[in-house]
């Protein structure tokens, strides 16, 4: 077989088959159901209402969605400039290690929350900045400098958790010290668990989506991307998009962390993350790398991670079969996207 | 100082050191396979859990050890499959496609643990691989004891020798080696670089799930989740810190298990009473790092490595 580009490819084309992908994802929930001894069809309704079926149901969605909107952006301006950032779990870590070791009362004040953004945001830069250094002064693959920093910060976390950050009040749990109220972000809503990291996600979304249309930066990471060869011949400086963009895929993926903290929980601990930084990989992926795209993106997976919660205690299907669909819609999706584009013929 | 000499001496600890290099090789060598046809697989972690996992199974199951090997293997090959379909014939982006096929394979594993296990809080033990005793060889002093190992250890090093030999002293071998370098001329020989790519990846992803088997079957009794434990990932690093050669890899492989048995052991001296444990657990990590960064200038990566080749396009 051999691939052939399609010159002008129809509009059904180009939405039917990211539709088909999605329809093939929810086929493949109904066989994981039947194996599980579930009712295929009672399941699908199942982890709708657990996602939206209820005003907690629903905030608990979005609750969930905003670090996949910050992760999913990280990834979404990373791998525009074809830079693969696998490290979006380390870089949301550093951020939530800032958020505490500036908001658990070493600094205090109004300025506290904006101050330990920004310094979050910095240090989620700063560990990205080494492995696109690698990449471009050394020619270091970045897929798996950033992984195994995934695995070192983890540690990091722990080492912390366990010394410096260790919570006195914790009765053994391994947690930090809390943060202090002026250090929290507030609730949107008074009365509503909804806090304002939900707010400035889509605020974030809306950035970056100016940044990539509006600006010389989004034109040169699309450019590097497309083509590093021709646009290092037209003259573009190649590497310093690579880093401009790291530093903002790095200072994204960091506010995930620092909103988990400064937002929902108060505290770091080991488990902040239930791999939010590799989540964000598919978010970004479903959402064709558009940011606004990312924003309904992110609310969807994290309603199938959130239904399926729900679904697993009513049914009995272990909850795992959420990111069995998130792999799976991803992997149907990426071939639905390359078939828009071209045509398999024989020979 | 003694402390680490008393340690790099003894028997037990070279017995480790090849006992922690055993499912590197095997997954490194399935890498190793898979990168040389011009196909990165980044499938690998989450197919080294479901060997894991598969073998595991098949074994608490009742079936004996070496068919949990089989049943691994068959595993990774499937995953593989799917990988080689996608980045093969369609040419879909190895990273995703690799980053999805690991996400699908780990959850798949943790989906059939939990539905075939639900109510269990630890996981059943199986009675695993035991030490092989070799005729002379077991009863030599230091020796015997450093080289009382499985089955399946003595099977990787006999995997890396095969794959080895395949490599370079066979026609297949070289079909192997020319498609990840210039895979047209590859087709203008009349060869098919789509069938021999998906040959390589399937059986390269077969080989990462043995080496995933070996935790469960041979290191561990148990199937637990994080137990892969980003060993995948450092296999990529291993490749590349071996120059794409299979006889370095293994060296590389041995080099790194023994800085792991190391940090093991060192967190038992006076060292591990002043540095967190956390420490000497990122040594792997780390080390994997510094190997990428020596050999960025001196690697030979296959040209033709993450290069998707559609037929009549030049």
């Amino acid at each position: 077989m051999r691939l052939e580009p399609i010159a002008n490819p129809s509009a059904a084309r180009r939405l039917g088959l990211p539709a088909l992908a999605l329809v093939a994802t929810l086929g493949v929930a109904m066989l994981l159901a039947l194996t599980a001894g579930a009712n295929p069809f009672a399941i699908l309704g199942q982890i709708a209402t657990g996602a939206l079926g209820s005003k907690l149901a629903a905030l608990e969605t979005l609750n969930r969605a905003t670090p996949l909107i910050f992760t999913g952006l990280a990834v979404a301006v990373a791998f525009r400039a074809k830079l693969w950032n696998i490290g979006a779990e380390a870089q949301l870590y550093a951020g939530a290690i800032v958020a505490v070791l500036l908001g658990s009362g070493a600094v205090g004040g109004p300025w506290v929350l904006p101050l330990s953004a920004f310094a979050a945001m910095l240090a989620g830069a700063a560990l990205l900045l080494g492995p696109v250094l690698l990449k471009t002064r050394l020619g270091v693959d970045e897929v798996v400098t950033t992984l195994l920093l995934n695995f070192i910060m983890l540690l990091l976390v722990s080492y912390l958790l366990e010394g410096p950050m260790k919570d006195p009040m914790g009765m053994g749990w391994p947690k930090s010290t809390p943060l202090i109220p002026e250090a929290r972000l507030p609730r949107i809503v008074e009365g509503l668990r909804l806090h304002w990291g939900f707010a400035l996600a889509i605020i974030a979304a809306v950035i970056v989506w100016v940044i990539q249309t509006r600006t010389t930066l989004g034109f040169e990471i699309r450019a590097v991307g497309q083509n590093p060869e021709a646009s290092r011949f037209a003259g573009m400086p190649v590497n310093a998009v690579l880093v401009k963009t790291a530093l903002l895929s790095g200072g994204l993926a960091a506010l995930a962390g620092w909103s988990e903290v400064a937002g929902l929980k108060g505290h770091l601990s080991s488990d902040l993350s239930p791999g939010f930084g590799y989540t964000g990989i598919i978010v970004a992926m479903l959402a064709l790398l558009h940011p606004l795209g990312v924003v309904v993106t992110a609310i969807f997976v994290a309603g199938i991670f959130v239904g399926s919660d729900a679904m697993s205690r009513a049914a009995g299907v272990p909850t795992y079969i959420a990111d069995m669909l998130m792999a799976t819609a991803l992997l149907f999706m990426v071939l639905a996207i390359l078939l828009t584009k071209v045509r398999v013929v024989r020979g | 100082m003694s402390e680490i000499v008393d340690i790099l001496i003894s028997a037990s600890f070279w017995a480790a050191v090849i006992r922690i290099a055993s499912p590197l090789i095997l997954a490194t060598m399935g890498e190793l396979i898979c990168e040389r046809a011009g196909v990165l697989n980044l499938g690998i972690e989450g197919i080294m859990v479901i060997g894991a996992f598969t073998g595991w199974m098949a074994v608490y199951q009742g079936m004996p050890l070496w068919g949990g090997v089989a049943v691994a293997m068959a595993a990774g090959m499937v995953f593989g499959l799917l990988h080689s379909v996608l980045t093969v014939p369609f040419g879909l982006s190895q990273h995703v496609v690799g980053l999805g096929v690991t996400l699908l394979a780990t959850s798949s594993a943790s989906f059939a643990y939990r539905l075939m296990l639900p109510e269990v809080t630890s996981p059943p033990k199986i009675e695993p691989f035991q030490p092989l005793r070799v005729p002379v060889l077991s009863d030599l002093p230091w020796l015997g004891e450093a080289m009382s190992q499985t089955a399946l250890t003595w099977a990787a090093f006999a995997v890396a020798a095969v794959v080895a030999f395949m490599l370079y002293r066979t026609p297949l071998g070289l079909a192997v080696r020319a498609v990840g370098e210039n895979p047209a001329a590859v087709e203008a020989q009349g060869l098919s670089v789509t069938g021999l790519r998906m040959g390589a990846v399937i059986i390269g992803s077969g080989l990462m799930a043995v080496g995933g088997a070996f935790l469960t079957l041979s290191a561990f009794s148990s199937f637990f989740f994080e137990m892969v434990n980003g060993r995948g990932w450092i296999c990529v690093a291993l490749v590349v810190f071996g120059a794409w050669k299979p006889g370095k890899a293994v060296l590389g492989a041995i080099l790194f298990a023994a800085f792991d048995a190391l940090q093991i052991r060192l967190q038992q001296t006076s060292l591990g009473a002043v540095l967190p444990y956390q420490l000497f657990l990122a040594l792997p990590f780390l080390l994997s790092i510094l190997a990428l960064v020596l050999m960025s200038r001196r690697a030979e990566v296959p040209a033709a490595l993450m290069v998707p080749y559609n037929k009549g396009e030049r």
